[in-house]
């Protein structure tokens, strides 16, 4: 039976490469896999597209990535607060792509859903309409948003079990269950794991078809 | 004539929603409407990160990090709350589901046009998130703000200077001096704060005001009357 259980977070990024993008699941730290945020770091990996709603916050989060220097570019909807990252930013040292959160998730859901972009009201009139495509439907405005993948999804569920089917906890879902669907290779971190038929099948928010690994957090 | 306090702005603003609307309060002050809104209201507090139903931060001790809002606080869940991704989130805001976004705003133009997510300054990184999304989606977009800078500069505008956040959008302006419409022939108030005159409000509004039949009074609590 298929069984996508890798032993740690270690093994959940094996194969991250230089250059390559990464989406990372979170609404500050409520969806942010942490195991991984550490993984990634250990692995000396550099230049790294990310992809994620936030920048880090607290000294123990993506603020880790920008105090390493190890993200070349961040498409962000919200990378306030973040001291690590603002600093860079000032610096020069790494490229900021701001996307309205919604358009972020939906950029995503686009991405794994194989879609071509979709069109946005979002933006029409200001600076986040510039150099992108402006198509008319009926008598409204719209712009073109293009669809976001990524090398790697790393997320944070709440449980999983061997197949590879996830739950997710409260607002920790957030961008986490449509990351999921967008990455070539998709991690992702749980509470717990559990044994196939454990999961209520009407409860299970992202099916296993989307999985590639899954591990259980170690207690902090 | 004291401009209202933080708080009887916030309850000015929370007497004003539709009862059980679908409503959702920007980070910041708009936050602080709920703390407001009387439980009879039935209205239903929707956060962009996934949660409609939002209820009041638990207490100290019960936090739960998983359950936080669009400021990235701790919040509970009411009877009768869900959770959802940020894609199906985003829908009910970009799609019209939502009755009411109540807004911060750095200025507000006569035309709707709100600015609320830079002031241009580079020094830091621009952070945008779900206000424009709520901003283009929401039925009513209404904004609560301090009627002028702290310098005494008018944040209501012929034209924002500051970069947009979406044109043509509010209809409603809450502030610590009056609730103004924004209506076809222009900036219509609707109520004043108590000993505050039309003509005392022009001088701090930088575009052409208008009474709306004869305006409500503001009491310093935040009721109008």
């Amino acid at each position: 039976m298929r069984n996508v259980v890798v032993k740690d977070a270690g093994a959940a990024v094996e194969g991250i490469q230089d250059g390559n993008a990464v989406m990372m699941g979170g609404f500050g730290g409520a969806g942010l896999p942490l195991g991984v945020v550490r993984a990634v770091l250990d692995t000396g990996v550099r230049n790294l597209t990310l992809i994620s709603n936030n920048a880090g916050s607290t000294e123990d989060d993506l603020s880790l990535w920008f105090e390493a220097k190890i993200v070349r570019k961040i498409v962000c909807s919200y990378p306030r607060a973040a001291k690590q990252f603002a600093e860079q930013y000032r610096a020069g040292t790494v490229e900021l792509e701001l996307v309205p959160q919604g358009t972020l998730v939906e950029r995503i859901r686009a991405g794994g859903a194989g879609l071509g972009g979709f069109l946005s009201p979002v933006g029409v009139g200001t600076v986040f309409a510039d150099g992108k495509q402006k198509i008319v439907v009926g008598d409204r405005e719209f712009i073109l948003e293009l669809p976001l993948r990524a090398d790697y999804s790393f997320v944070k569920g709440h449980l999983a079990d061997t197949l590879g089917n996830v739950t997710y906890n409260k607002t920790a879902r957030n961008h986490c269950a449509v990351m999921a669907t967008a990455g070539r290779t998709v991690a992702v971190e749980v509470d717990r794991v559990v044994e196939p038929g454990e999961l209520d099948p009407e409860a299970i928010v992202t099916p296993c078809i989307f999985v590639d690994r899954v591990f259980a957090r170690s207690p902090r | 004539m004291i401009p209202l306090s933080r708080d009887a702005l916030a309850r000015m603003v929370a007497l004003h929603l539709p009862s059980e609307g679908f409503v959702n309060l920007g980070i910041g002050a708009p936050t602080h409407v709920a703390d407001f809104l009387p439980t009879e209201s039935g209205v239903i507090l929707h956060s962009e990160n996934g949660i409609l139903n939002v209820g009041p931060k638990p207490a100290v001790g019960q936090e739960d990090w998983d359950l936080i809002n669009a400021g990235k606080m701790p919040i509970s869940l009411r009877t009768g709350g869900s959770y959802f991704d940020s894609s199906l989130s985003f829908a009910m805001m970009r799609g019209g589901h939502l009755d009411v976004a109540v807004l911060g705003a750095f200025q507000v133009s006569k035309d709707g046009d709100l600015a609320n997510w830079s002031t241009g300054d580079n020094g830091s990184p621009p952070g945008i998130g779900g206000a424009i999304d709520l901003a283009v989606g929401a039925k009513s977009i209404w904004v609560m703000m301090d009627h002028t800078t702290k310098e005494g500069q008018p944040r209501i505008v012929e034209r924002c200077v500051y970069p947009l956040t979406a044109r043509n959008v509010v209809t409603r302006i809450f502030t610590n001096l009056t609730i103004i419409d924004i209506v076809e022939d222009g900036l219509a108030v609707r109520a004043l704060l108590e000993g505050l005159s039309i003509e005392a409000l022009q001088e701090v509004t930088d575009s052409p005001i208008h009474a709306l039949g004869a305006p409500r009074i503001i009491r310093q609590d935040g009721s109008v009357v």
